[in-house]
């Protein structure tokens, strides 16, 4: 098999990123003001402003460190400052960023305010960002990546074209033995068992089985009338769609047809080798695309039927769309117009081999449509209230 | 051109890919084997809406990506619109 090939980053511990950030990380919503002053000094940074980070606890606490330490720890990022109030949980984001092996260094607030934490951590900002734009790119192959996938505005060419792109692609990225990853663990819901029987093995089909049953019976628990039980929507249905199972099935084909998952992820977390892996994520596309972010991977495979236009800080999105409409009055949202398609002039086969095109093109460093036009939704997912 | 597409082998329904007239042939593609067909549209069909490739009766599976998305519930003639009018979910 003829893997391509690319100039891209190899990192301290052997990952492979495509992108050279240098981002300035903070720990909490206060410490934003200090991170976009850092961010303004030093050209070639890049804030990321959240809006959490106090009064967490448990499993919601373990998820919000697991994505702050997992977007330092992105191998598309080069160098890390991290801000935080108080120095505590500033050191636990900075220890986990350092088990990579990349350069990080924390700053706390208190004790110093401000203006002196923003002039210290600008010195070590503007140190980081001169030794990463030295950085040479190396040969790297795409079976280094990890590649994550999910769709949003979905519409009746997506289950027809966009999403069995994806698919065709998937199944041959697994095959070279990239790092692929998908979720929507809600959008799931009709094509379960189907998903289920997609698992490599049975230990593997419980545990989604058990992941997809308890953000289920959330969803049954907290919805009122306008989720579930009245899927598909009237959109959808308006649009050609007619049952759970065919709405769900559409979604699906981004997993292609011979690939199966080799385990089950909790939100943000790293797969632990090669092959497509289930993730549990919301279906709001910058929740996810951050929580896949997180988890380490590096290019995200975003197919659209309306025209979702999201984009990620530090994981470029490629955007796809078969709705000519979408491609001809969104053209700039669109990495690649895959329409053809739906005229019967573009087979699967090919269109999965251009968005491998379009996956090297990117690894080589071409702005994705997301990143040219500024599109960094950068959104946590949160569990529960905080105390 | 073609203004059908049919995702696999085993499917009994195709989309739509344009408005389709009733009484027009139309087109049509599986996109797996990229094998074609003719057939006669016997209802006006919107884009992105399924058409029967074959005759259906109350209690068949309607076979869409391989795979079952629901049961027939009044009988559907091969040509004909296939919607929430003659195919519900098995779930509910």
């Amino acid at each position: 098999m003829n893997i391509p090939k690319f100039m891209a980053y190899r990192r301290e511990n052997g990952r492979v990123g495509v992108r050279n950030h240098v981002i300035i990380l903070p720990l909490d919503d206060l410490s934003n003001a200090a991170c976009e002053a850092v961010a303004n000094n030093i050209k070639g940074t890049m804030a990321l402003p959240h809006a959490y980070g106090r009064l967490q606890f448990g499993e919601d606490l373990e998820l919000f460190f697991r994505t702050l330490i997992g977007t330092g720890a992105n191998p598309n990022v080069a160098a890390v400052v991290v801000i935080g109030i108080e120095p505590d949980w500033t050191d636990r984001v900075v220890r986990g960023i350092a088990e990579t092996g990349k350069p990080v260094k924390g700053f706390s607030i208190e004790r110093s305010g401000d203006i002196n934490t923003i002039a210290l951590a600008s010195r070590q900002a503007m140190a980081y960002v001169q030794w990463a734009t030295e950085l040479q790119k190396v040969k790297c192959s795409l079976n280094e990546l990890y590649i994550s996938v999910k769709c949003g505005e979905s519409d009746t060419t997506s289950g027809l074209a966009s999403n069995p792109t994806v698919g065709n692609a998937i199944d041959k990225l697994v095959k070279m033995k990239a790092t692929c990853s998908f979720g929507e663990t809600s959008e799931i819901t009709g094509a379960e068992l189907i998903c289920k029987s997609r698992a490599t093995n049975s230990k593997v089909a419980e545990e989604f089985m058990n992941t997809w049953t308890a953000y289920n019976d959330f969803i049954l628990k907290e919805k009122t009338d306008d989720l579930s039980g009245s899927q598909p929507t009237k959109g959808n249905i308006r649009g050609g769609l007619t049952t759970i199972e065919e709405k769900a099935l559409g979604n699906l084909q981004k997993i292609g047809k011979q690939a199966r998952y080799v385990g089950v992820l909790k939100p943000a977390e790293a797969p632990k080798g090669k092959g497509l892996w289930f993730m549990d994520t919301s279906s709001a596309a910058a929740e996810a695309v951050t929580l896949w972010a997180a988890s380490g991977a590096v290019i995200h495979l975003f197919p659209t039927g309306q025209g979702n236009i999201i984009g990620n800080p530090i994981e470029p999105v490629i955007k796809l769309s078969a709705n000519p409409l979408t491609c001809s009055t969104m053209s700039e949202h669109i990495d690649f117009d895959c329409s053809a398609i739906l005229r019967g002039e573009m087979t699967l086969d090919q269109a999965g081999d251009l968005l491998i095109e379009s996956i090297v093109r990117t690894a080589n460093g071409r702005f994705t449509a997301a990143e040219a036009l500024g599109h960094r939704e950068y959104v946590f997912t949160k569990l529960y209230r905080s105390a | 051109m073609v203004q059908l597409l049919i995702h696999e082998k085993s499917d009994n329904v195709g989309v739509a890919t344009e408005d389709l007239k009733a009484g027009k042939t139309v087109n049509g593609l599986w996109m797996d084997s990229q094998k074609t067909v003719k057939m006669k549209s016997l209802m006006d069909i919107p884009l992105g809406h399924k058409i029967a490739l074959v005759n259906l009766k109350v209690g068949d599976s309607v076979i869409k990506y391989g795979q079952d998305i629901g049961k027939v519930v009044a009988d559907i003639k091969k040509g004909e619109h296939v919607h929430i009018h003659n195919l519900k979910t098995r779930r509910w």
